[in-house]
């Protein structure tokens, strides 16, 4: 069994320390409590150096240092703090370094509050348990064979055929019946390559349609997304070592992953409001008439800050923008001032949560709308933002490029 | 009289106040009420998602829910005190629930009550500790007159 050790303060006295415990166990693992002496708490303290009030936050440090020091064994690692915490979150994140600089354990950090619930951190979990059950898997830098890719999103299902680290076709449609959609996305991904569905060697699937497409395909690998995004991502843009951030906004949801050597580490995902998503953008390229696709160059040619919008919400958002618009403001103007919007959203409730590291890898299908990756990287203060070629099919070619080195699925089936 | 005592785990201070024939008010009971309640099964201490929904009343919802769940728990306490005594600068093992801002805020609700307080530094010699035991059990035999 996967040992996790929990590194935290808070979760008892919020009442989550069950739901942490179920979360892993779903998964196979279990949760430990390293070991600390009192006395063995003020020495680990001392030799980190960070001044704390809170004696849990020492606590914290202590359990870190035991376990870099290997006095407590573990195989894994999670890292808890209350949410809105601030010496919490410092703490959390400088123990996540502590530890990643030091050992060679996955580590996944997490800020909670009394409603978090164990599904929220299925996802993290079952990152941490793949991270140590299956660390050869995400090892692999290069794709090998003939594989097959599939992400079924909740608006598209992406296909990727791949041989010998070549992307041979892709496949993109929106999702409907997931298994339809998927084998329509295939047949996409395949045409043209003179290879037949029978000459694959690999199947990867994920997305939130993994389990019923990974059972029907009888695939090699059924993977989350945060494990599969990663990869792709670093893969796709040339920086499998070293730290980086993967952004995706999604048509309806968004995630934000932290990842050390191509490893996920910590990793945030919102879907509460349409105005923060690539559905937004969506609407108002139907408003100004355009394809969603000349939204961005039409973006980069105004200024955001003379479109007026100021609501973040979908529906009121469009209303001003259609205000703007009647009251005779430019359409590119109006086309940045969405992206600015959309971005600055994402920044305010998503990138201020987690631990930026440059360079910020901007993927999915939005990263082609480039107004807004020119936005996202103003509201970074100008960070550098990468866009990989082939960023929309992320998790299809992490899929393929994860699966390649299973073995050879004719020999099985 | 219910004596309400920080840090609010401390075995020390909860022995030396039954001692002296009050009651004191320590976690470690409420604790043990939840704990022994076979409805609740949210290990390892009971504390559910609406024990730090209850602590709003004394910390605002910005607050964080480690704090709020604390708070739950202890605010109650501060409510029923008729008296406290209160030691600054405790090191571990004399008691602690493991959180600045908690006791913080404890403390000042504590000193907001107005009523009869001890505050005390934590010894760190002989003597100072046997003054400090004097000092405690003056404080409360004083309680003890005023009370009867």
């Amino acid at each position: 069994m996967v040992k996790i050790a929990q590194i935290s303060c808070g979760t008892e006295y919020s009442g989550i320390q069950k739901e942490i415990e179920k979360a892993a166990a779903t998964f196979g693992a279990e949760i430990v409590i390293p070991e600390t002496e009192i006395d063995y708490i003020d020495e680990a303290y001392k030799k980190f150096g960070f001044n704390c009030a809170s004696s849990g936050i020492r606590l914290m440090i202590a359990r870190a240092m035991s376990i870099v020091e290997g006095k407590s064994d573990a195989d894994a690692i999670f890292i808890a703090t209350c949410f809105r915490c601030a010496e919490g979150a410092l703490v959390r994140n400088e123990i996540r370094r502590f530890i990643q600089d030091n050992t060679r354990l996955p580590v996944v950090t997490y800020s909670f509050t009394e409603r978090t619930k164990a599904d929220e951190l299925f996802i993290r979990m079952e990152a941490l348990s793949t991270i140590v059950a299956r660390k050869n898997i995400l090892a692999r830098e290069k794709q090998e064979g003939l594989t097959l890719g599939i992400d079924s999103g909740s608006t598209t299902t992406k296909a990727v055929l791949m041989e010998n680290n070549k992307i041979l076709g892709t496949g993109w449609v929106p999702t409907t019946d997931v298994i339809k959609s998927a084998q329509e996305g295939t047949d996409q991904a395949m045409a043209d390559s003179g290879y037949k569905f029978e000459d694959l060697e690999g199947i990867g699937v994920t997305g939130y349609g993994r389990i019923t497409i990974g059972k029907h395909l009888k695939a090699e690998l059924i993977q989350e997304e945060l494990s599969v995004n990663s990869k792709g991502a670093v893969y796709l843009a040339n920086r499998q070592k070293g730290e980086a951030t993967v952004l995706d906004i999604g048509g309806m949801d968004n995630k934000v992953i932290t990842v050390n050597d191509g490893i996920p580490d910590n990793f945030t995902m919102g879907g509460i409001c349409a105005g923060a998503s690539g559905r937004f953008l969506e609407i108002t390229s139907r408003r100004l008439g355009i394809d969603v696709s000349e939204l961005g160059p039409l973006a980069l040619k105004g200024d955001y800050k003379k479109g007026l919008l100021n609501s973040y919400c979908i529906v009121f958002g469009i209303q001003d923008l259609v205000t703007s618009l009647a009251a005779g403001g430019k359409r590119e103007d109006v086309a940045a001032a969405a992206c600015h919007s959309v971005a600055e959203q994402v920044y305010e409730q998503q990138l201020q949560e987690i631990d930026v590291r440059e360079p910020v890898i901007q993927v999915g299908g939005t990263s082609l709308i480039e107004g807004l990756v020119a936005a996202v990287s103003d509201i970074l203060g100008g960070m550098d933002v990468i866009v990989p070629e082939n960023s929309q099919y992320i998790g299809a070619v992490g899929s393929a490029l994860l699966v390649s080195g299973m073995g050879n699925r004719q020999e099985k089936l | 009289m219910k004596v309400a005592i920080f840090p609010p785990n401390s075995l020390i201070l909860a022995d030396l106040i039954e001692r002296r024939g009050h009651e004191p008010l320590a976690i470690m009971k409420e604790i043990r009420k939840k704990v022994k309640d076979a409805e609740i099964d949210s290990p390892p201490m009971n504390i559910t998602e609406e024990d730090p929904i209850k602590g709003l009343k004394y910390a605002a919802i910005e607050v964080p829910s480690g704090v709020r769940g604390r708070m739950s728990i202890f605010g109650p306490l501060i409510d029923a005190a008729e008296a406290a005594i209160i030691m600054d600068e405790a090191p571990f093992g004399f008691g602690c629930i493991g959180c600045a801002r908690t006791n913080e805020l404890s403390v000042y609700y504590l000193r907001k009550r107005g009523i009869p307080t001890l505050e005390l530094t934590y010894p760190t010699t002989r003597e100072e500790t046997m003054e400090l035991v004097n000092k405690i059990n003056t404080f409360l035999d004083q309680l003890e007159e005023k009370n009867g």
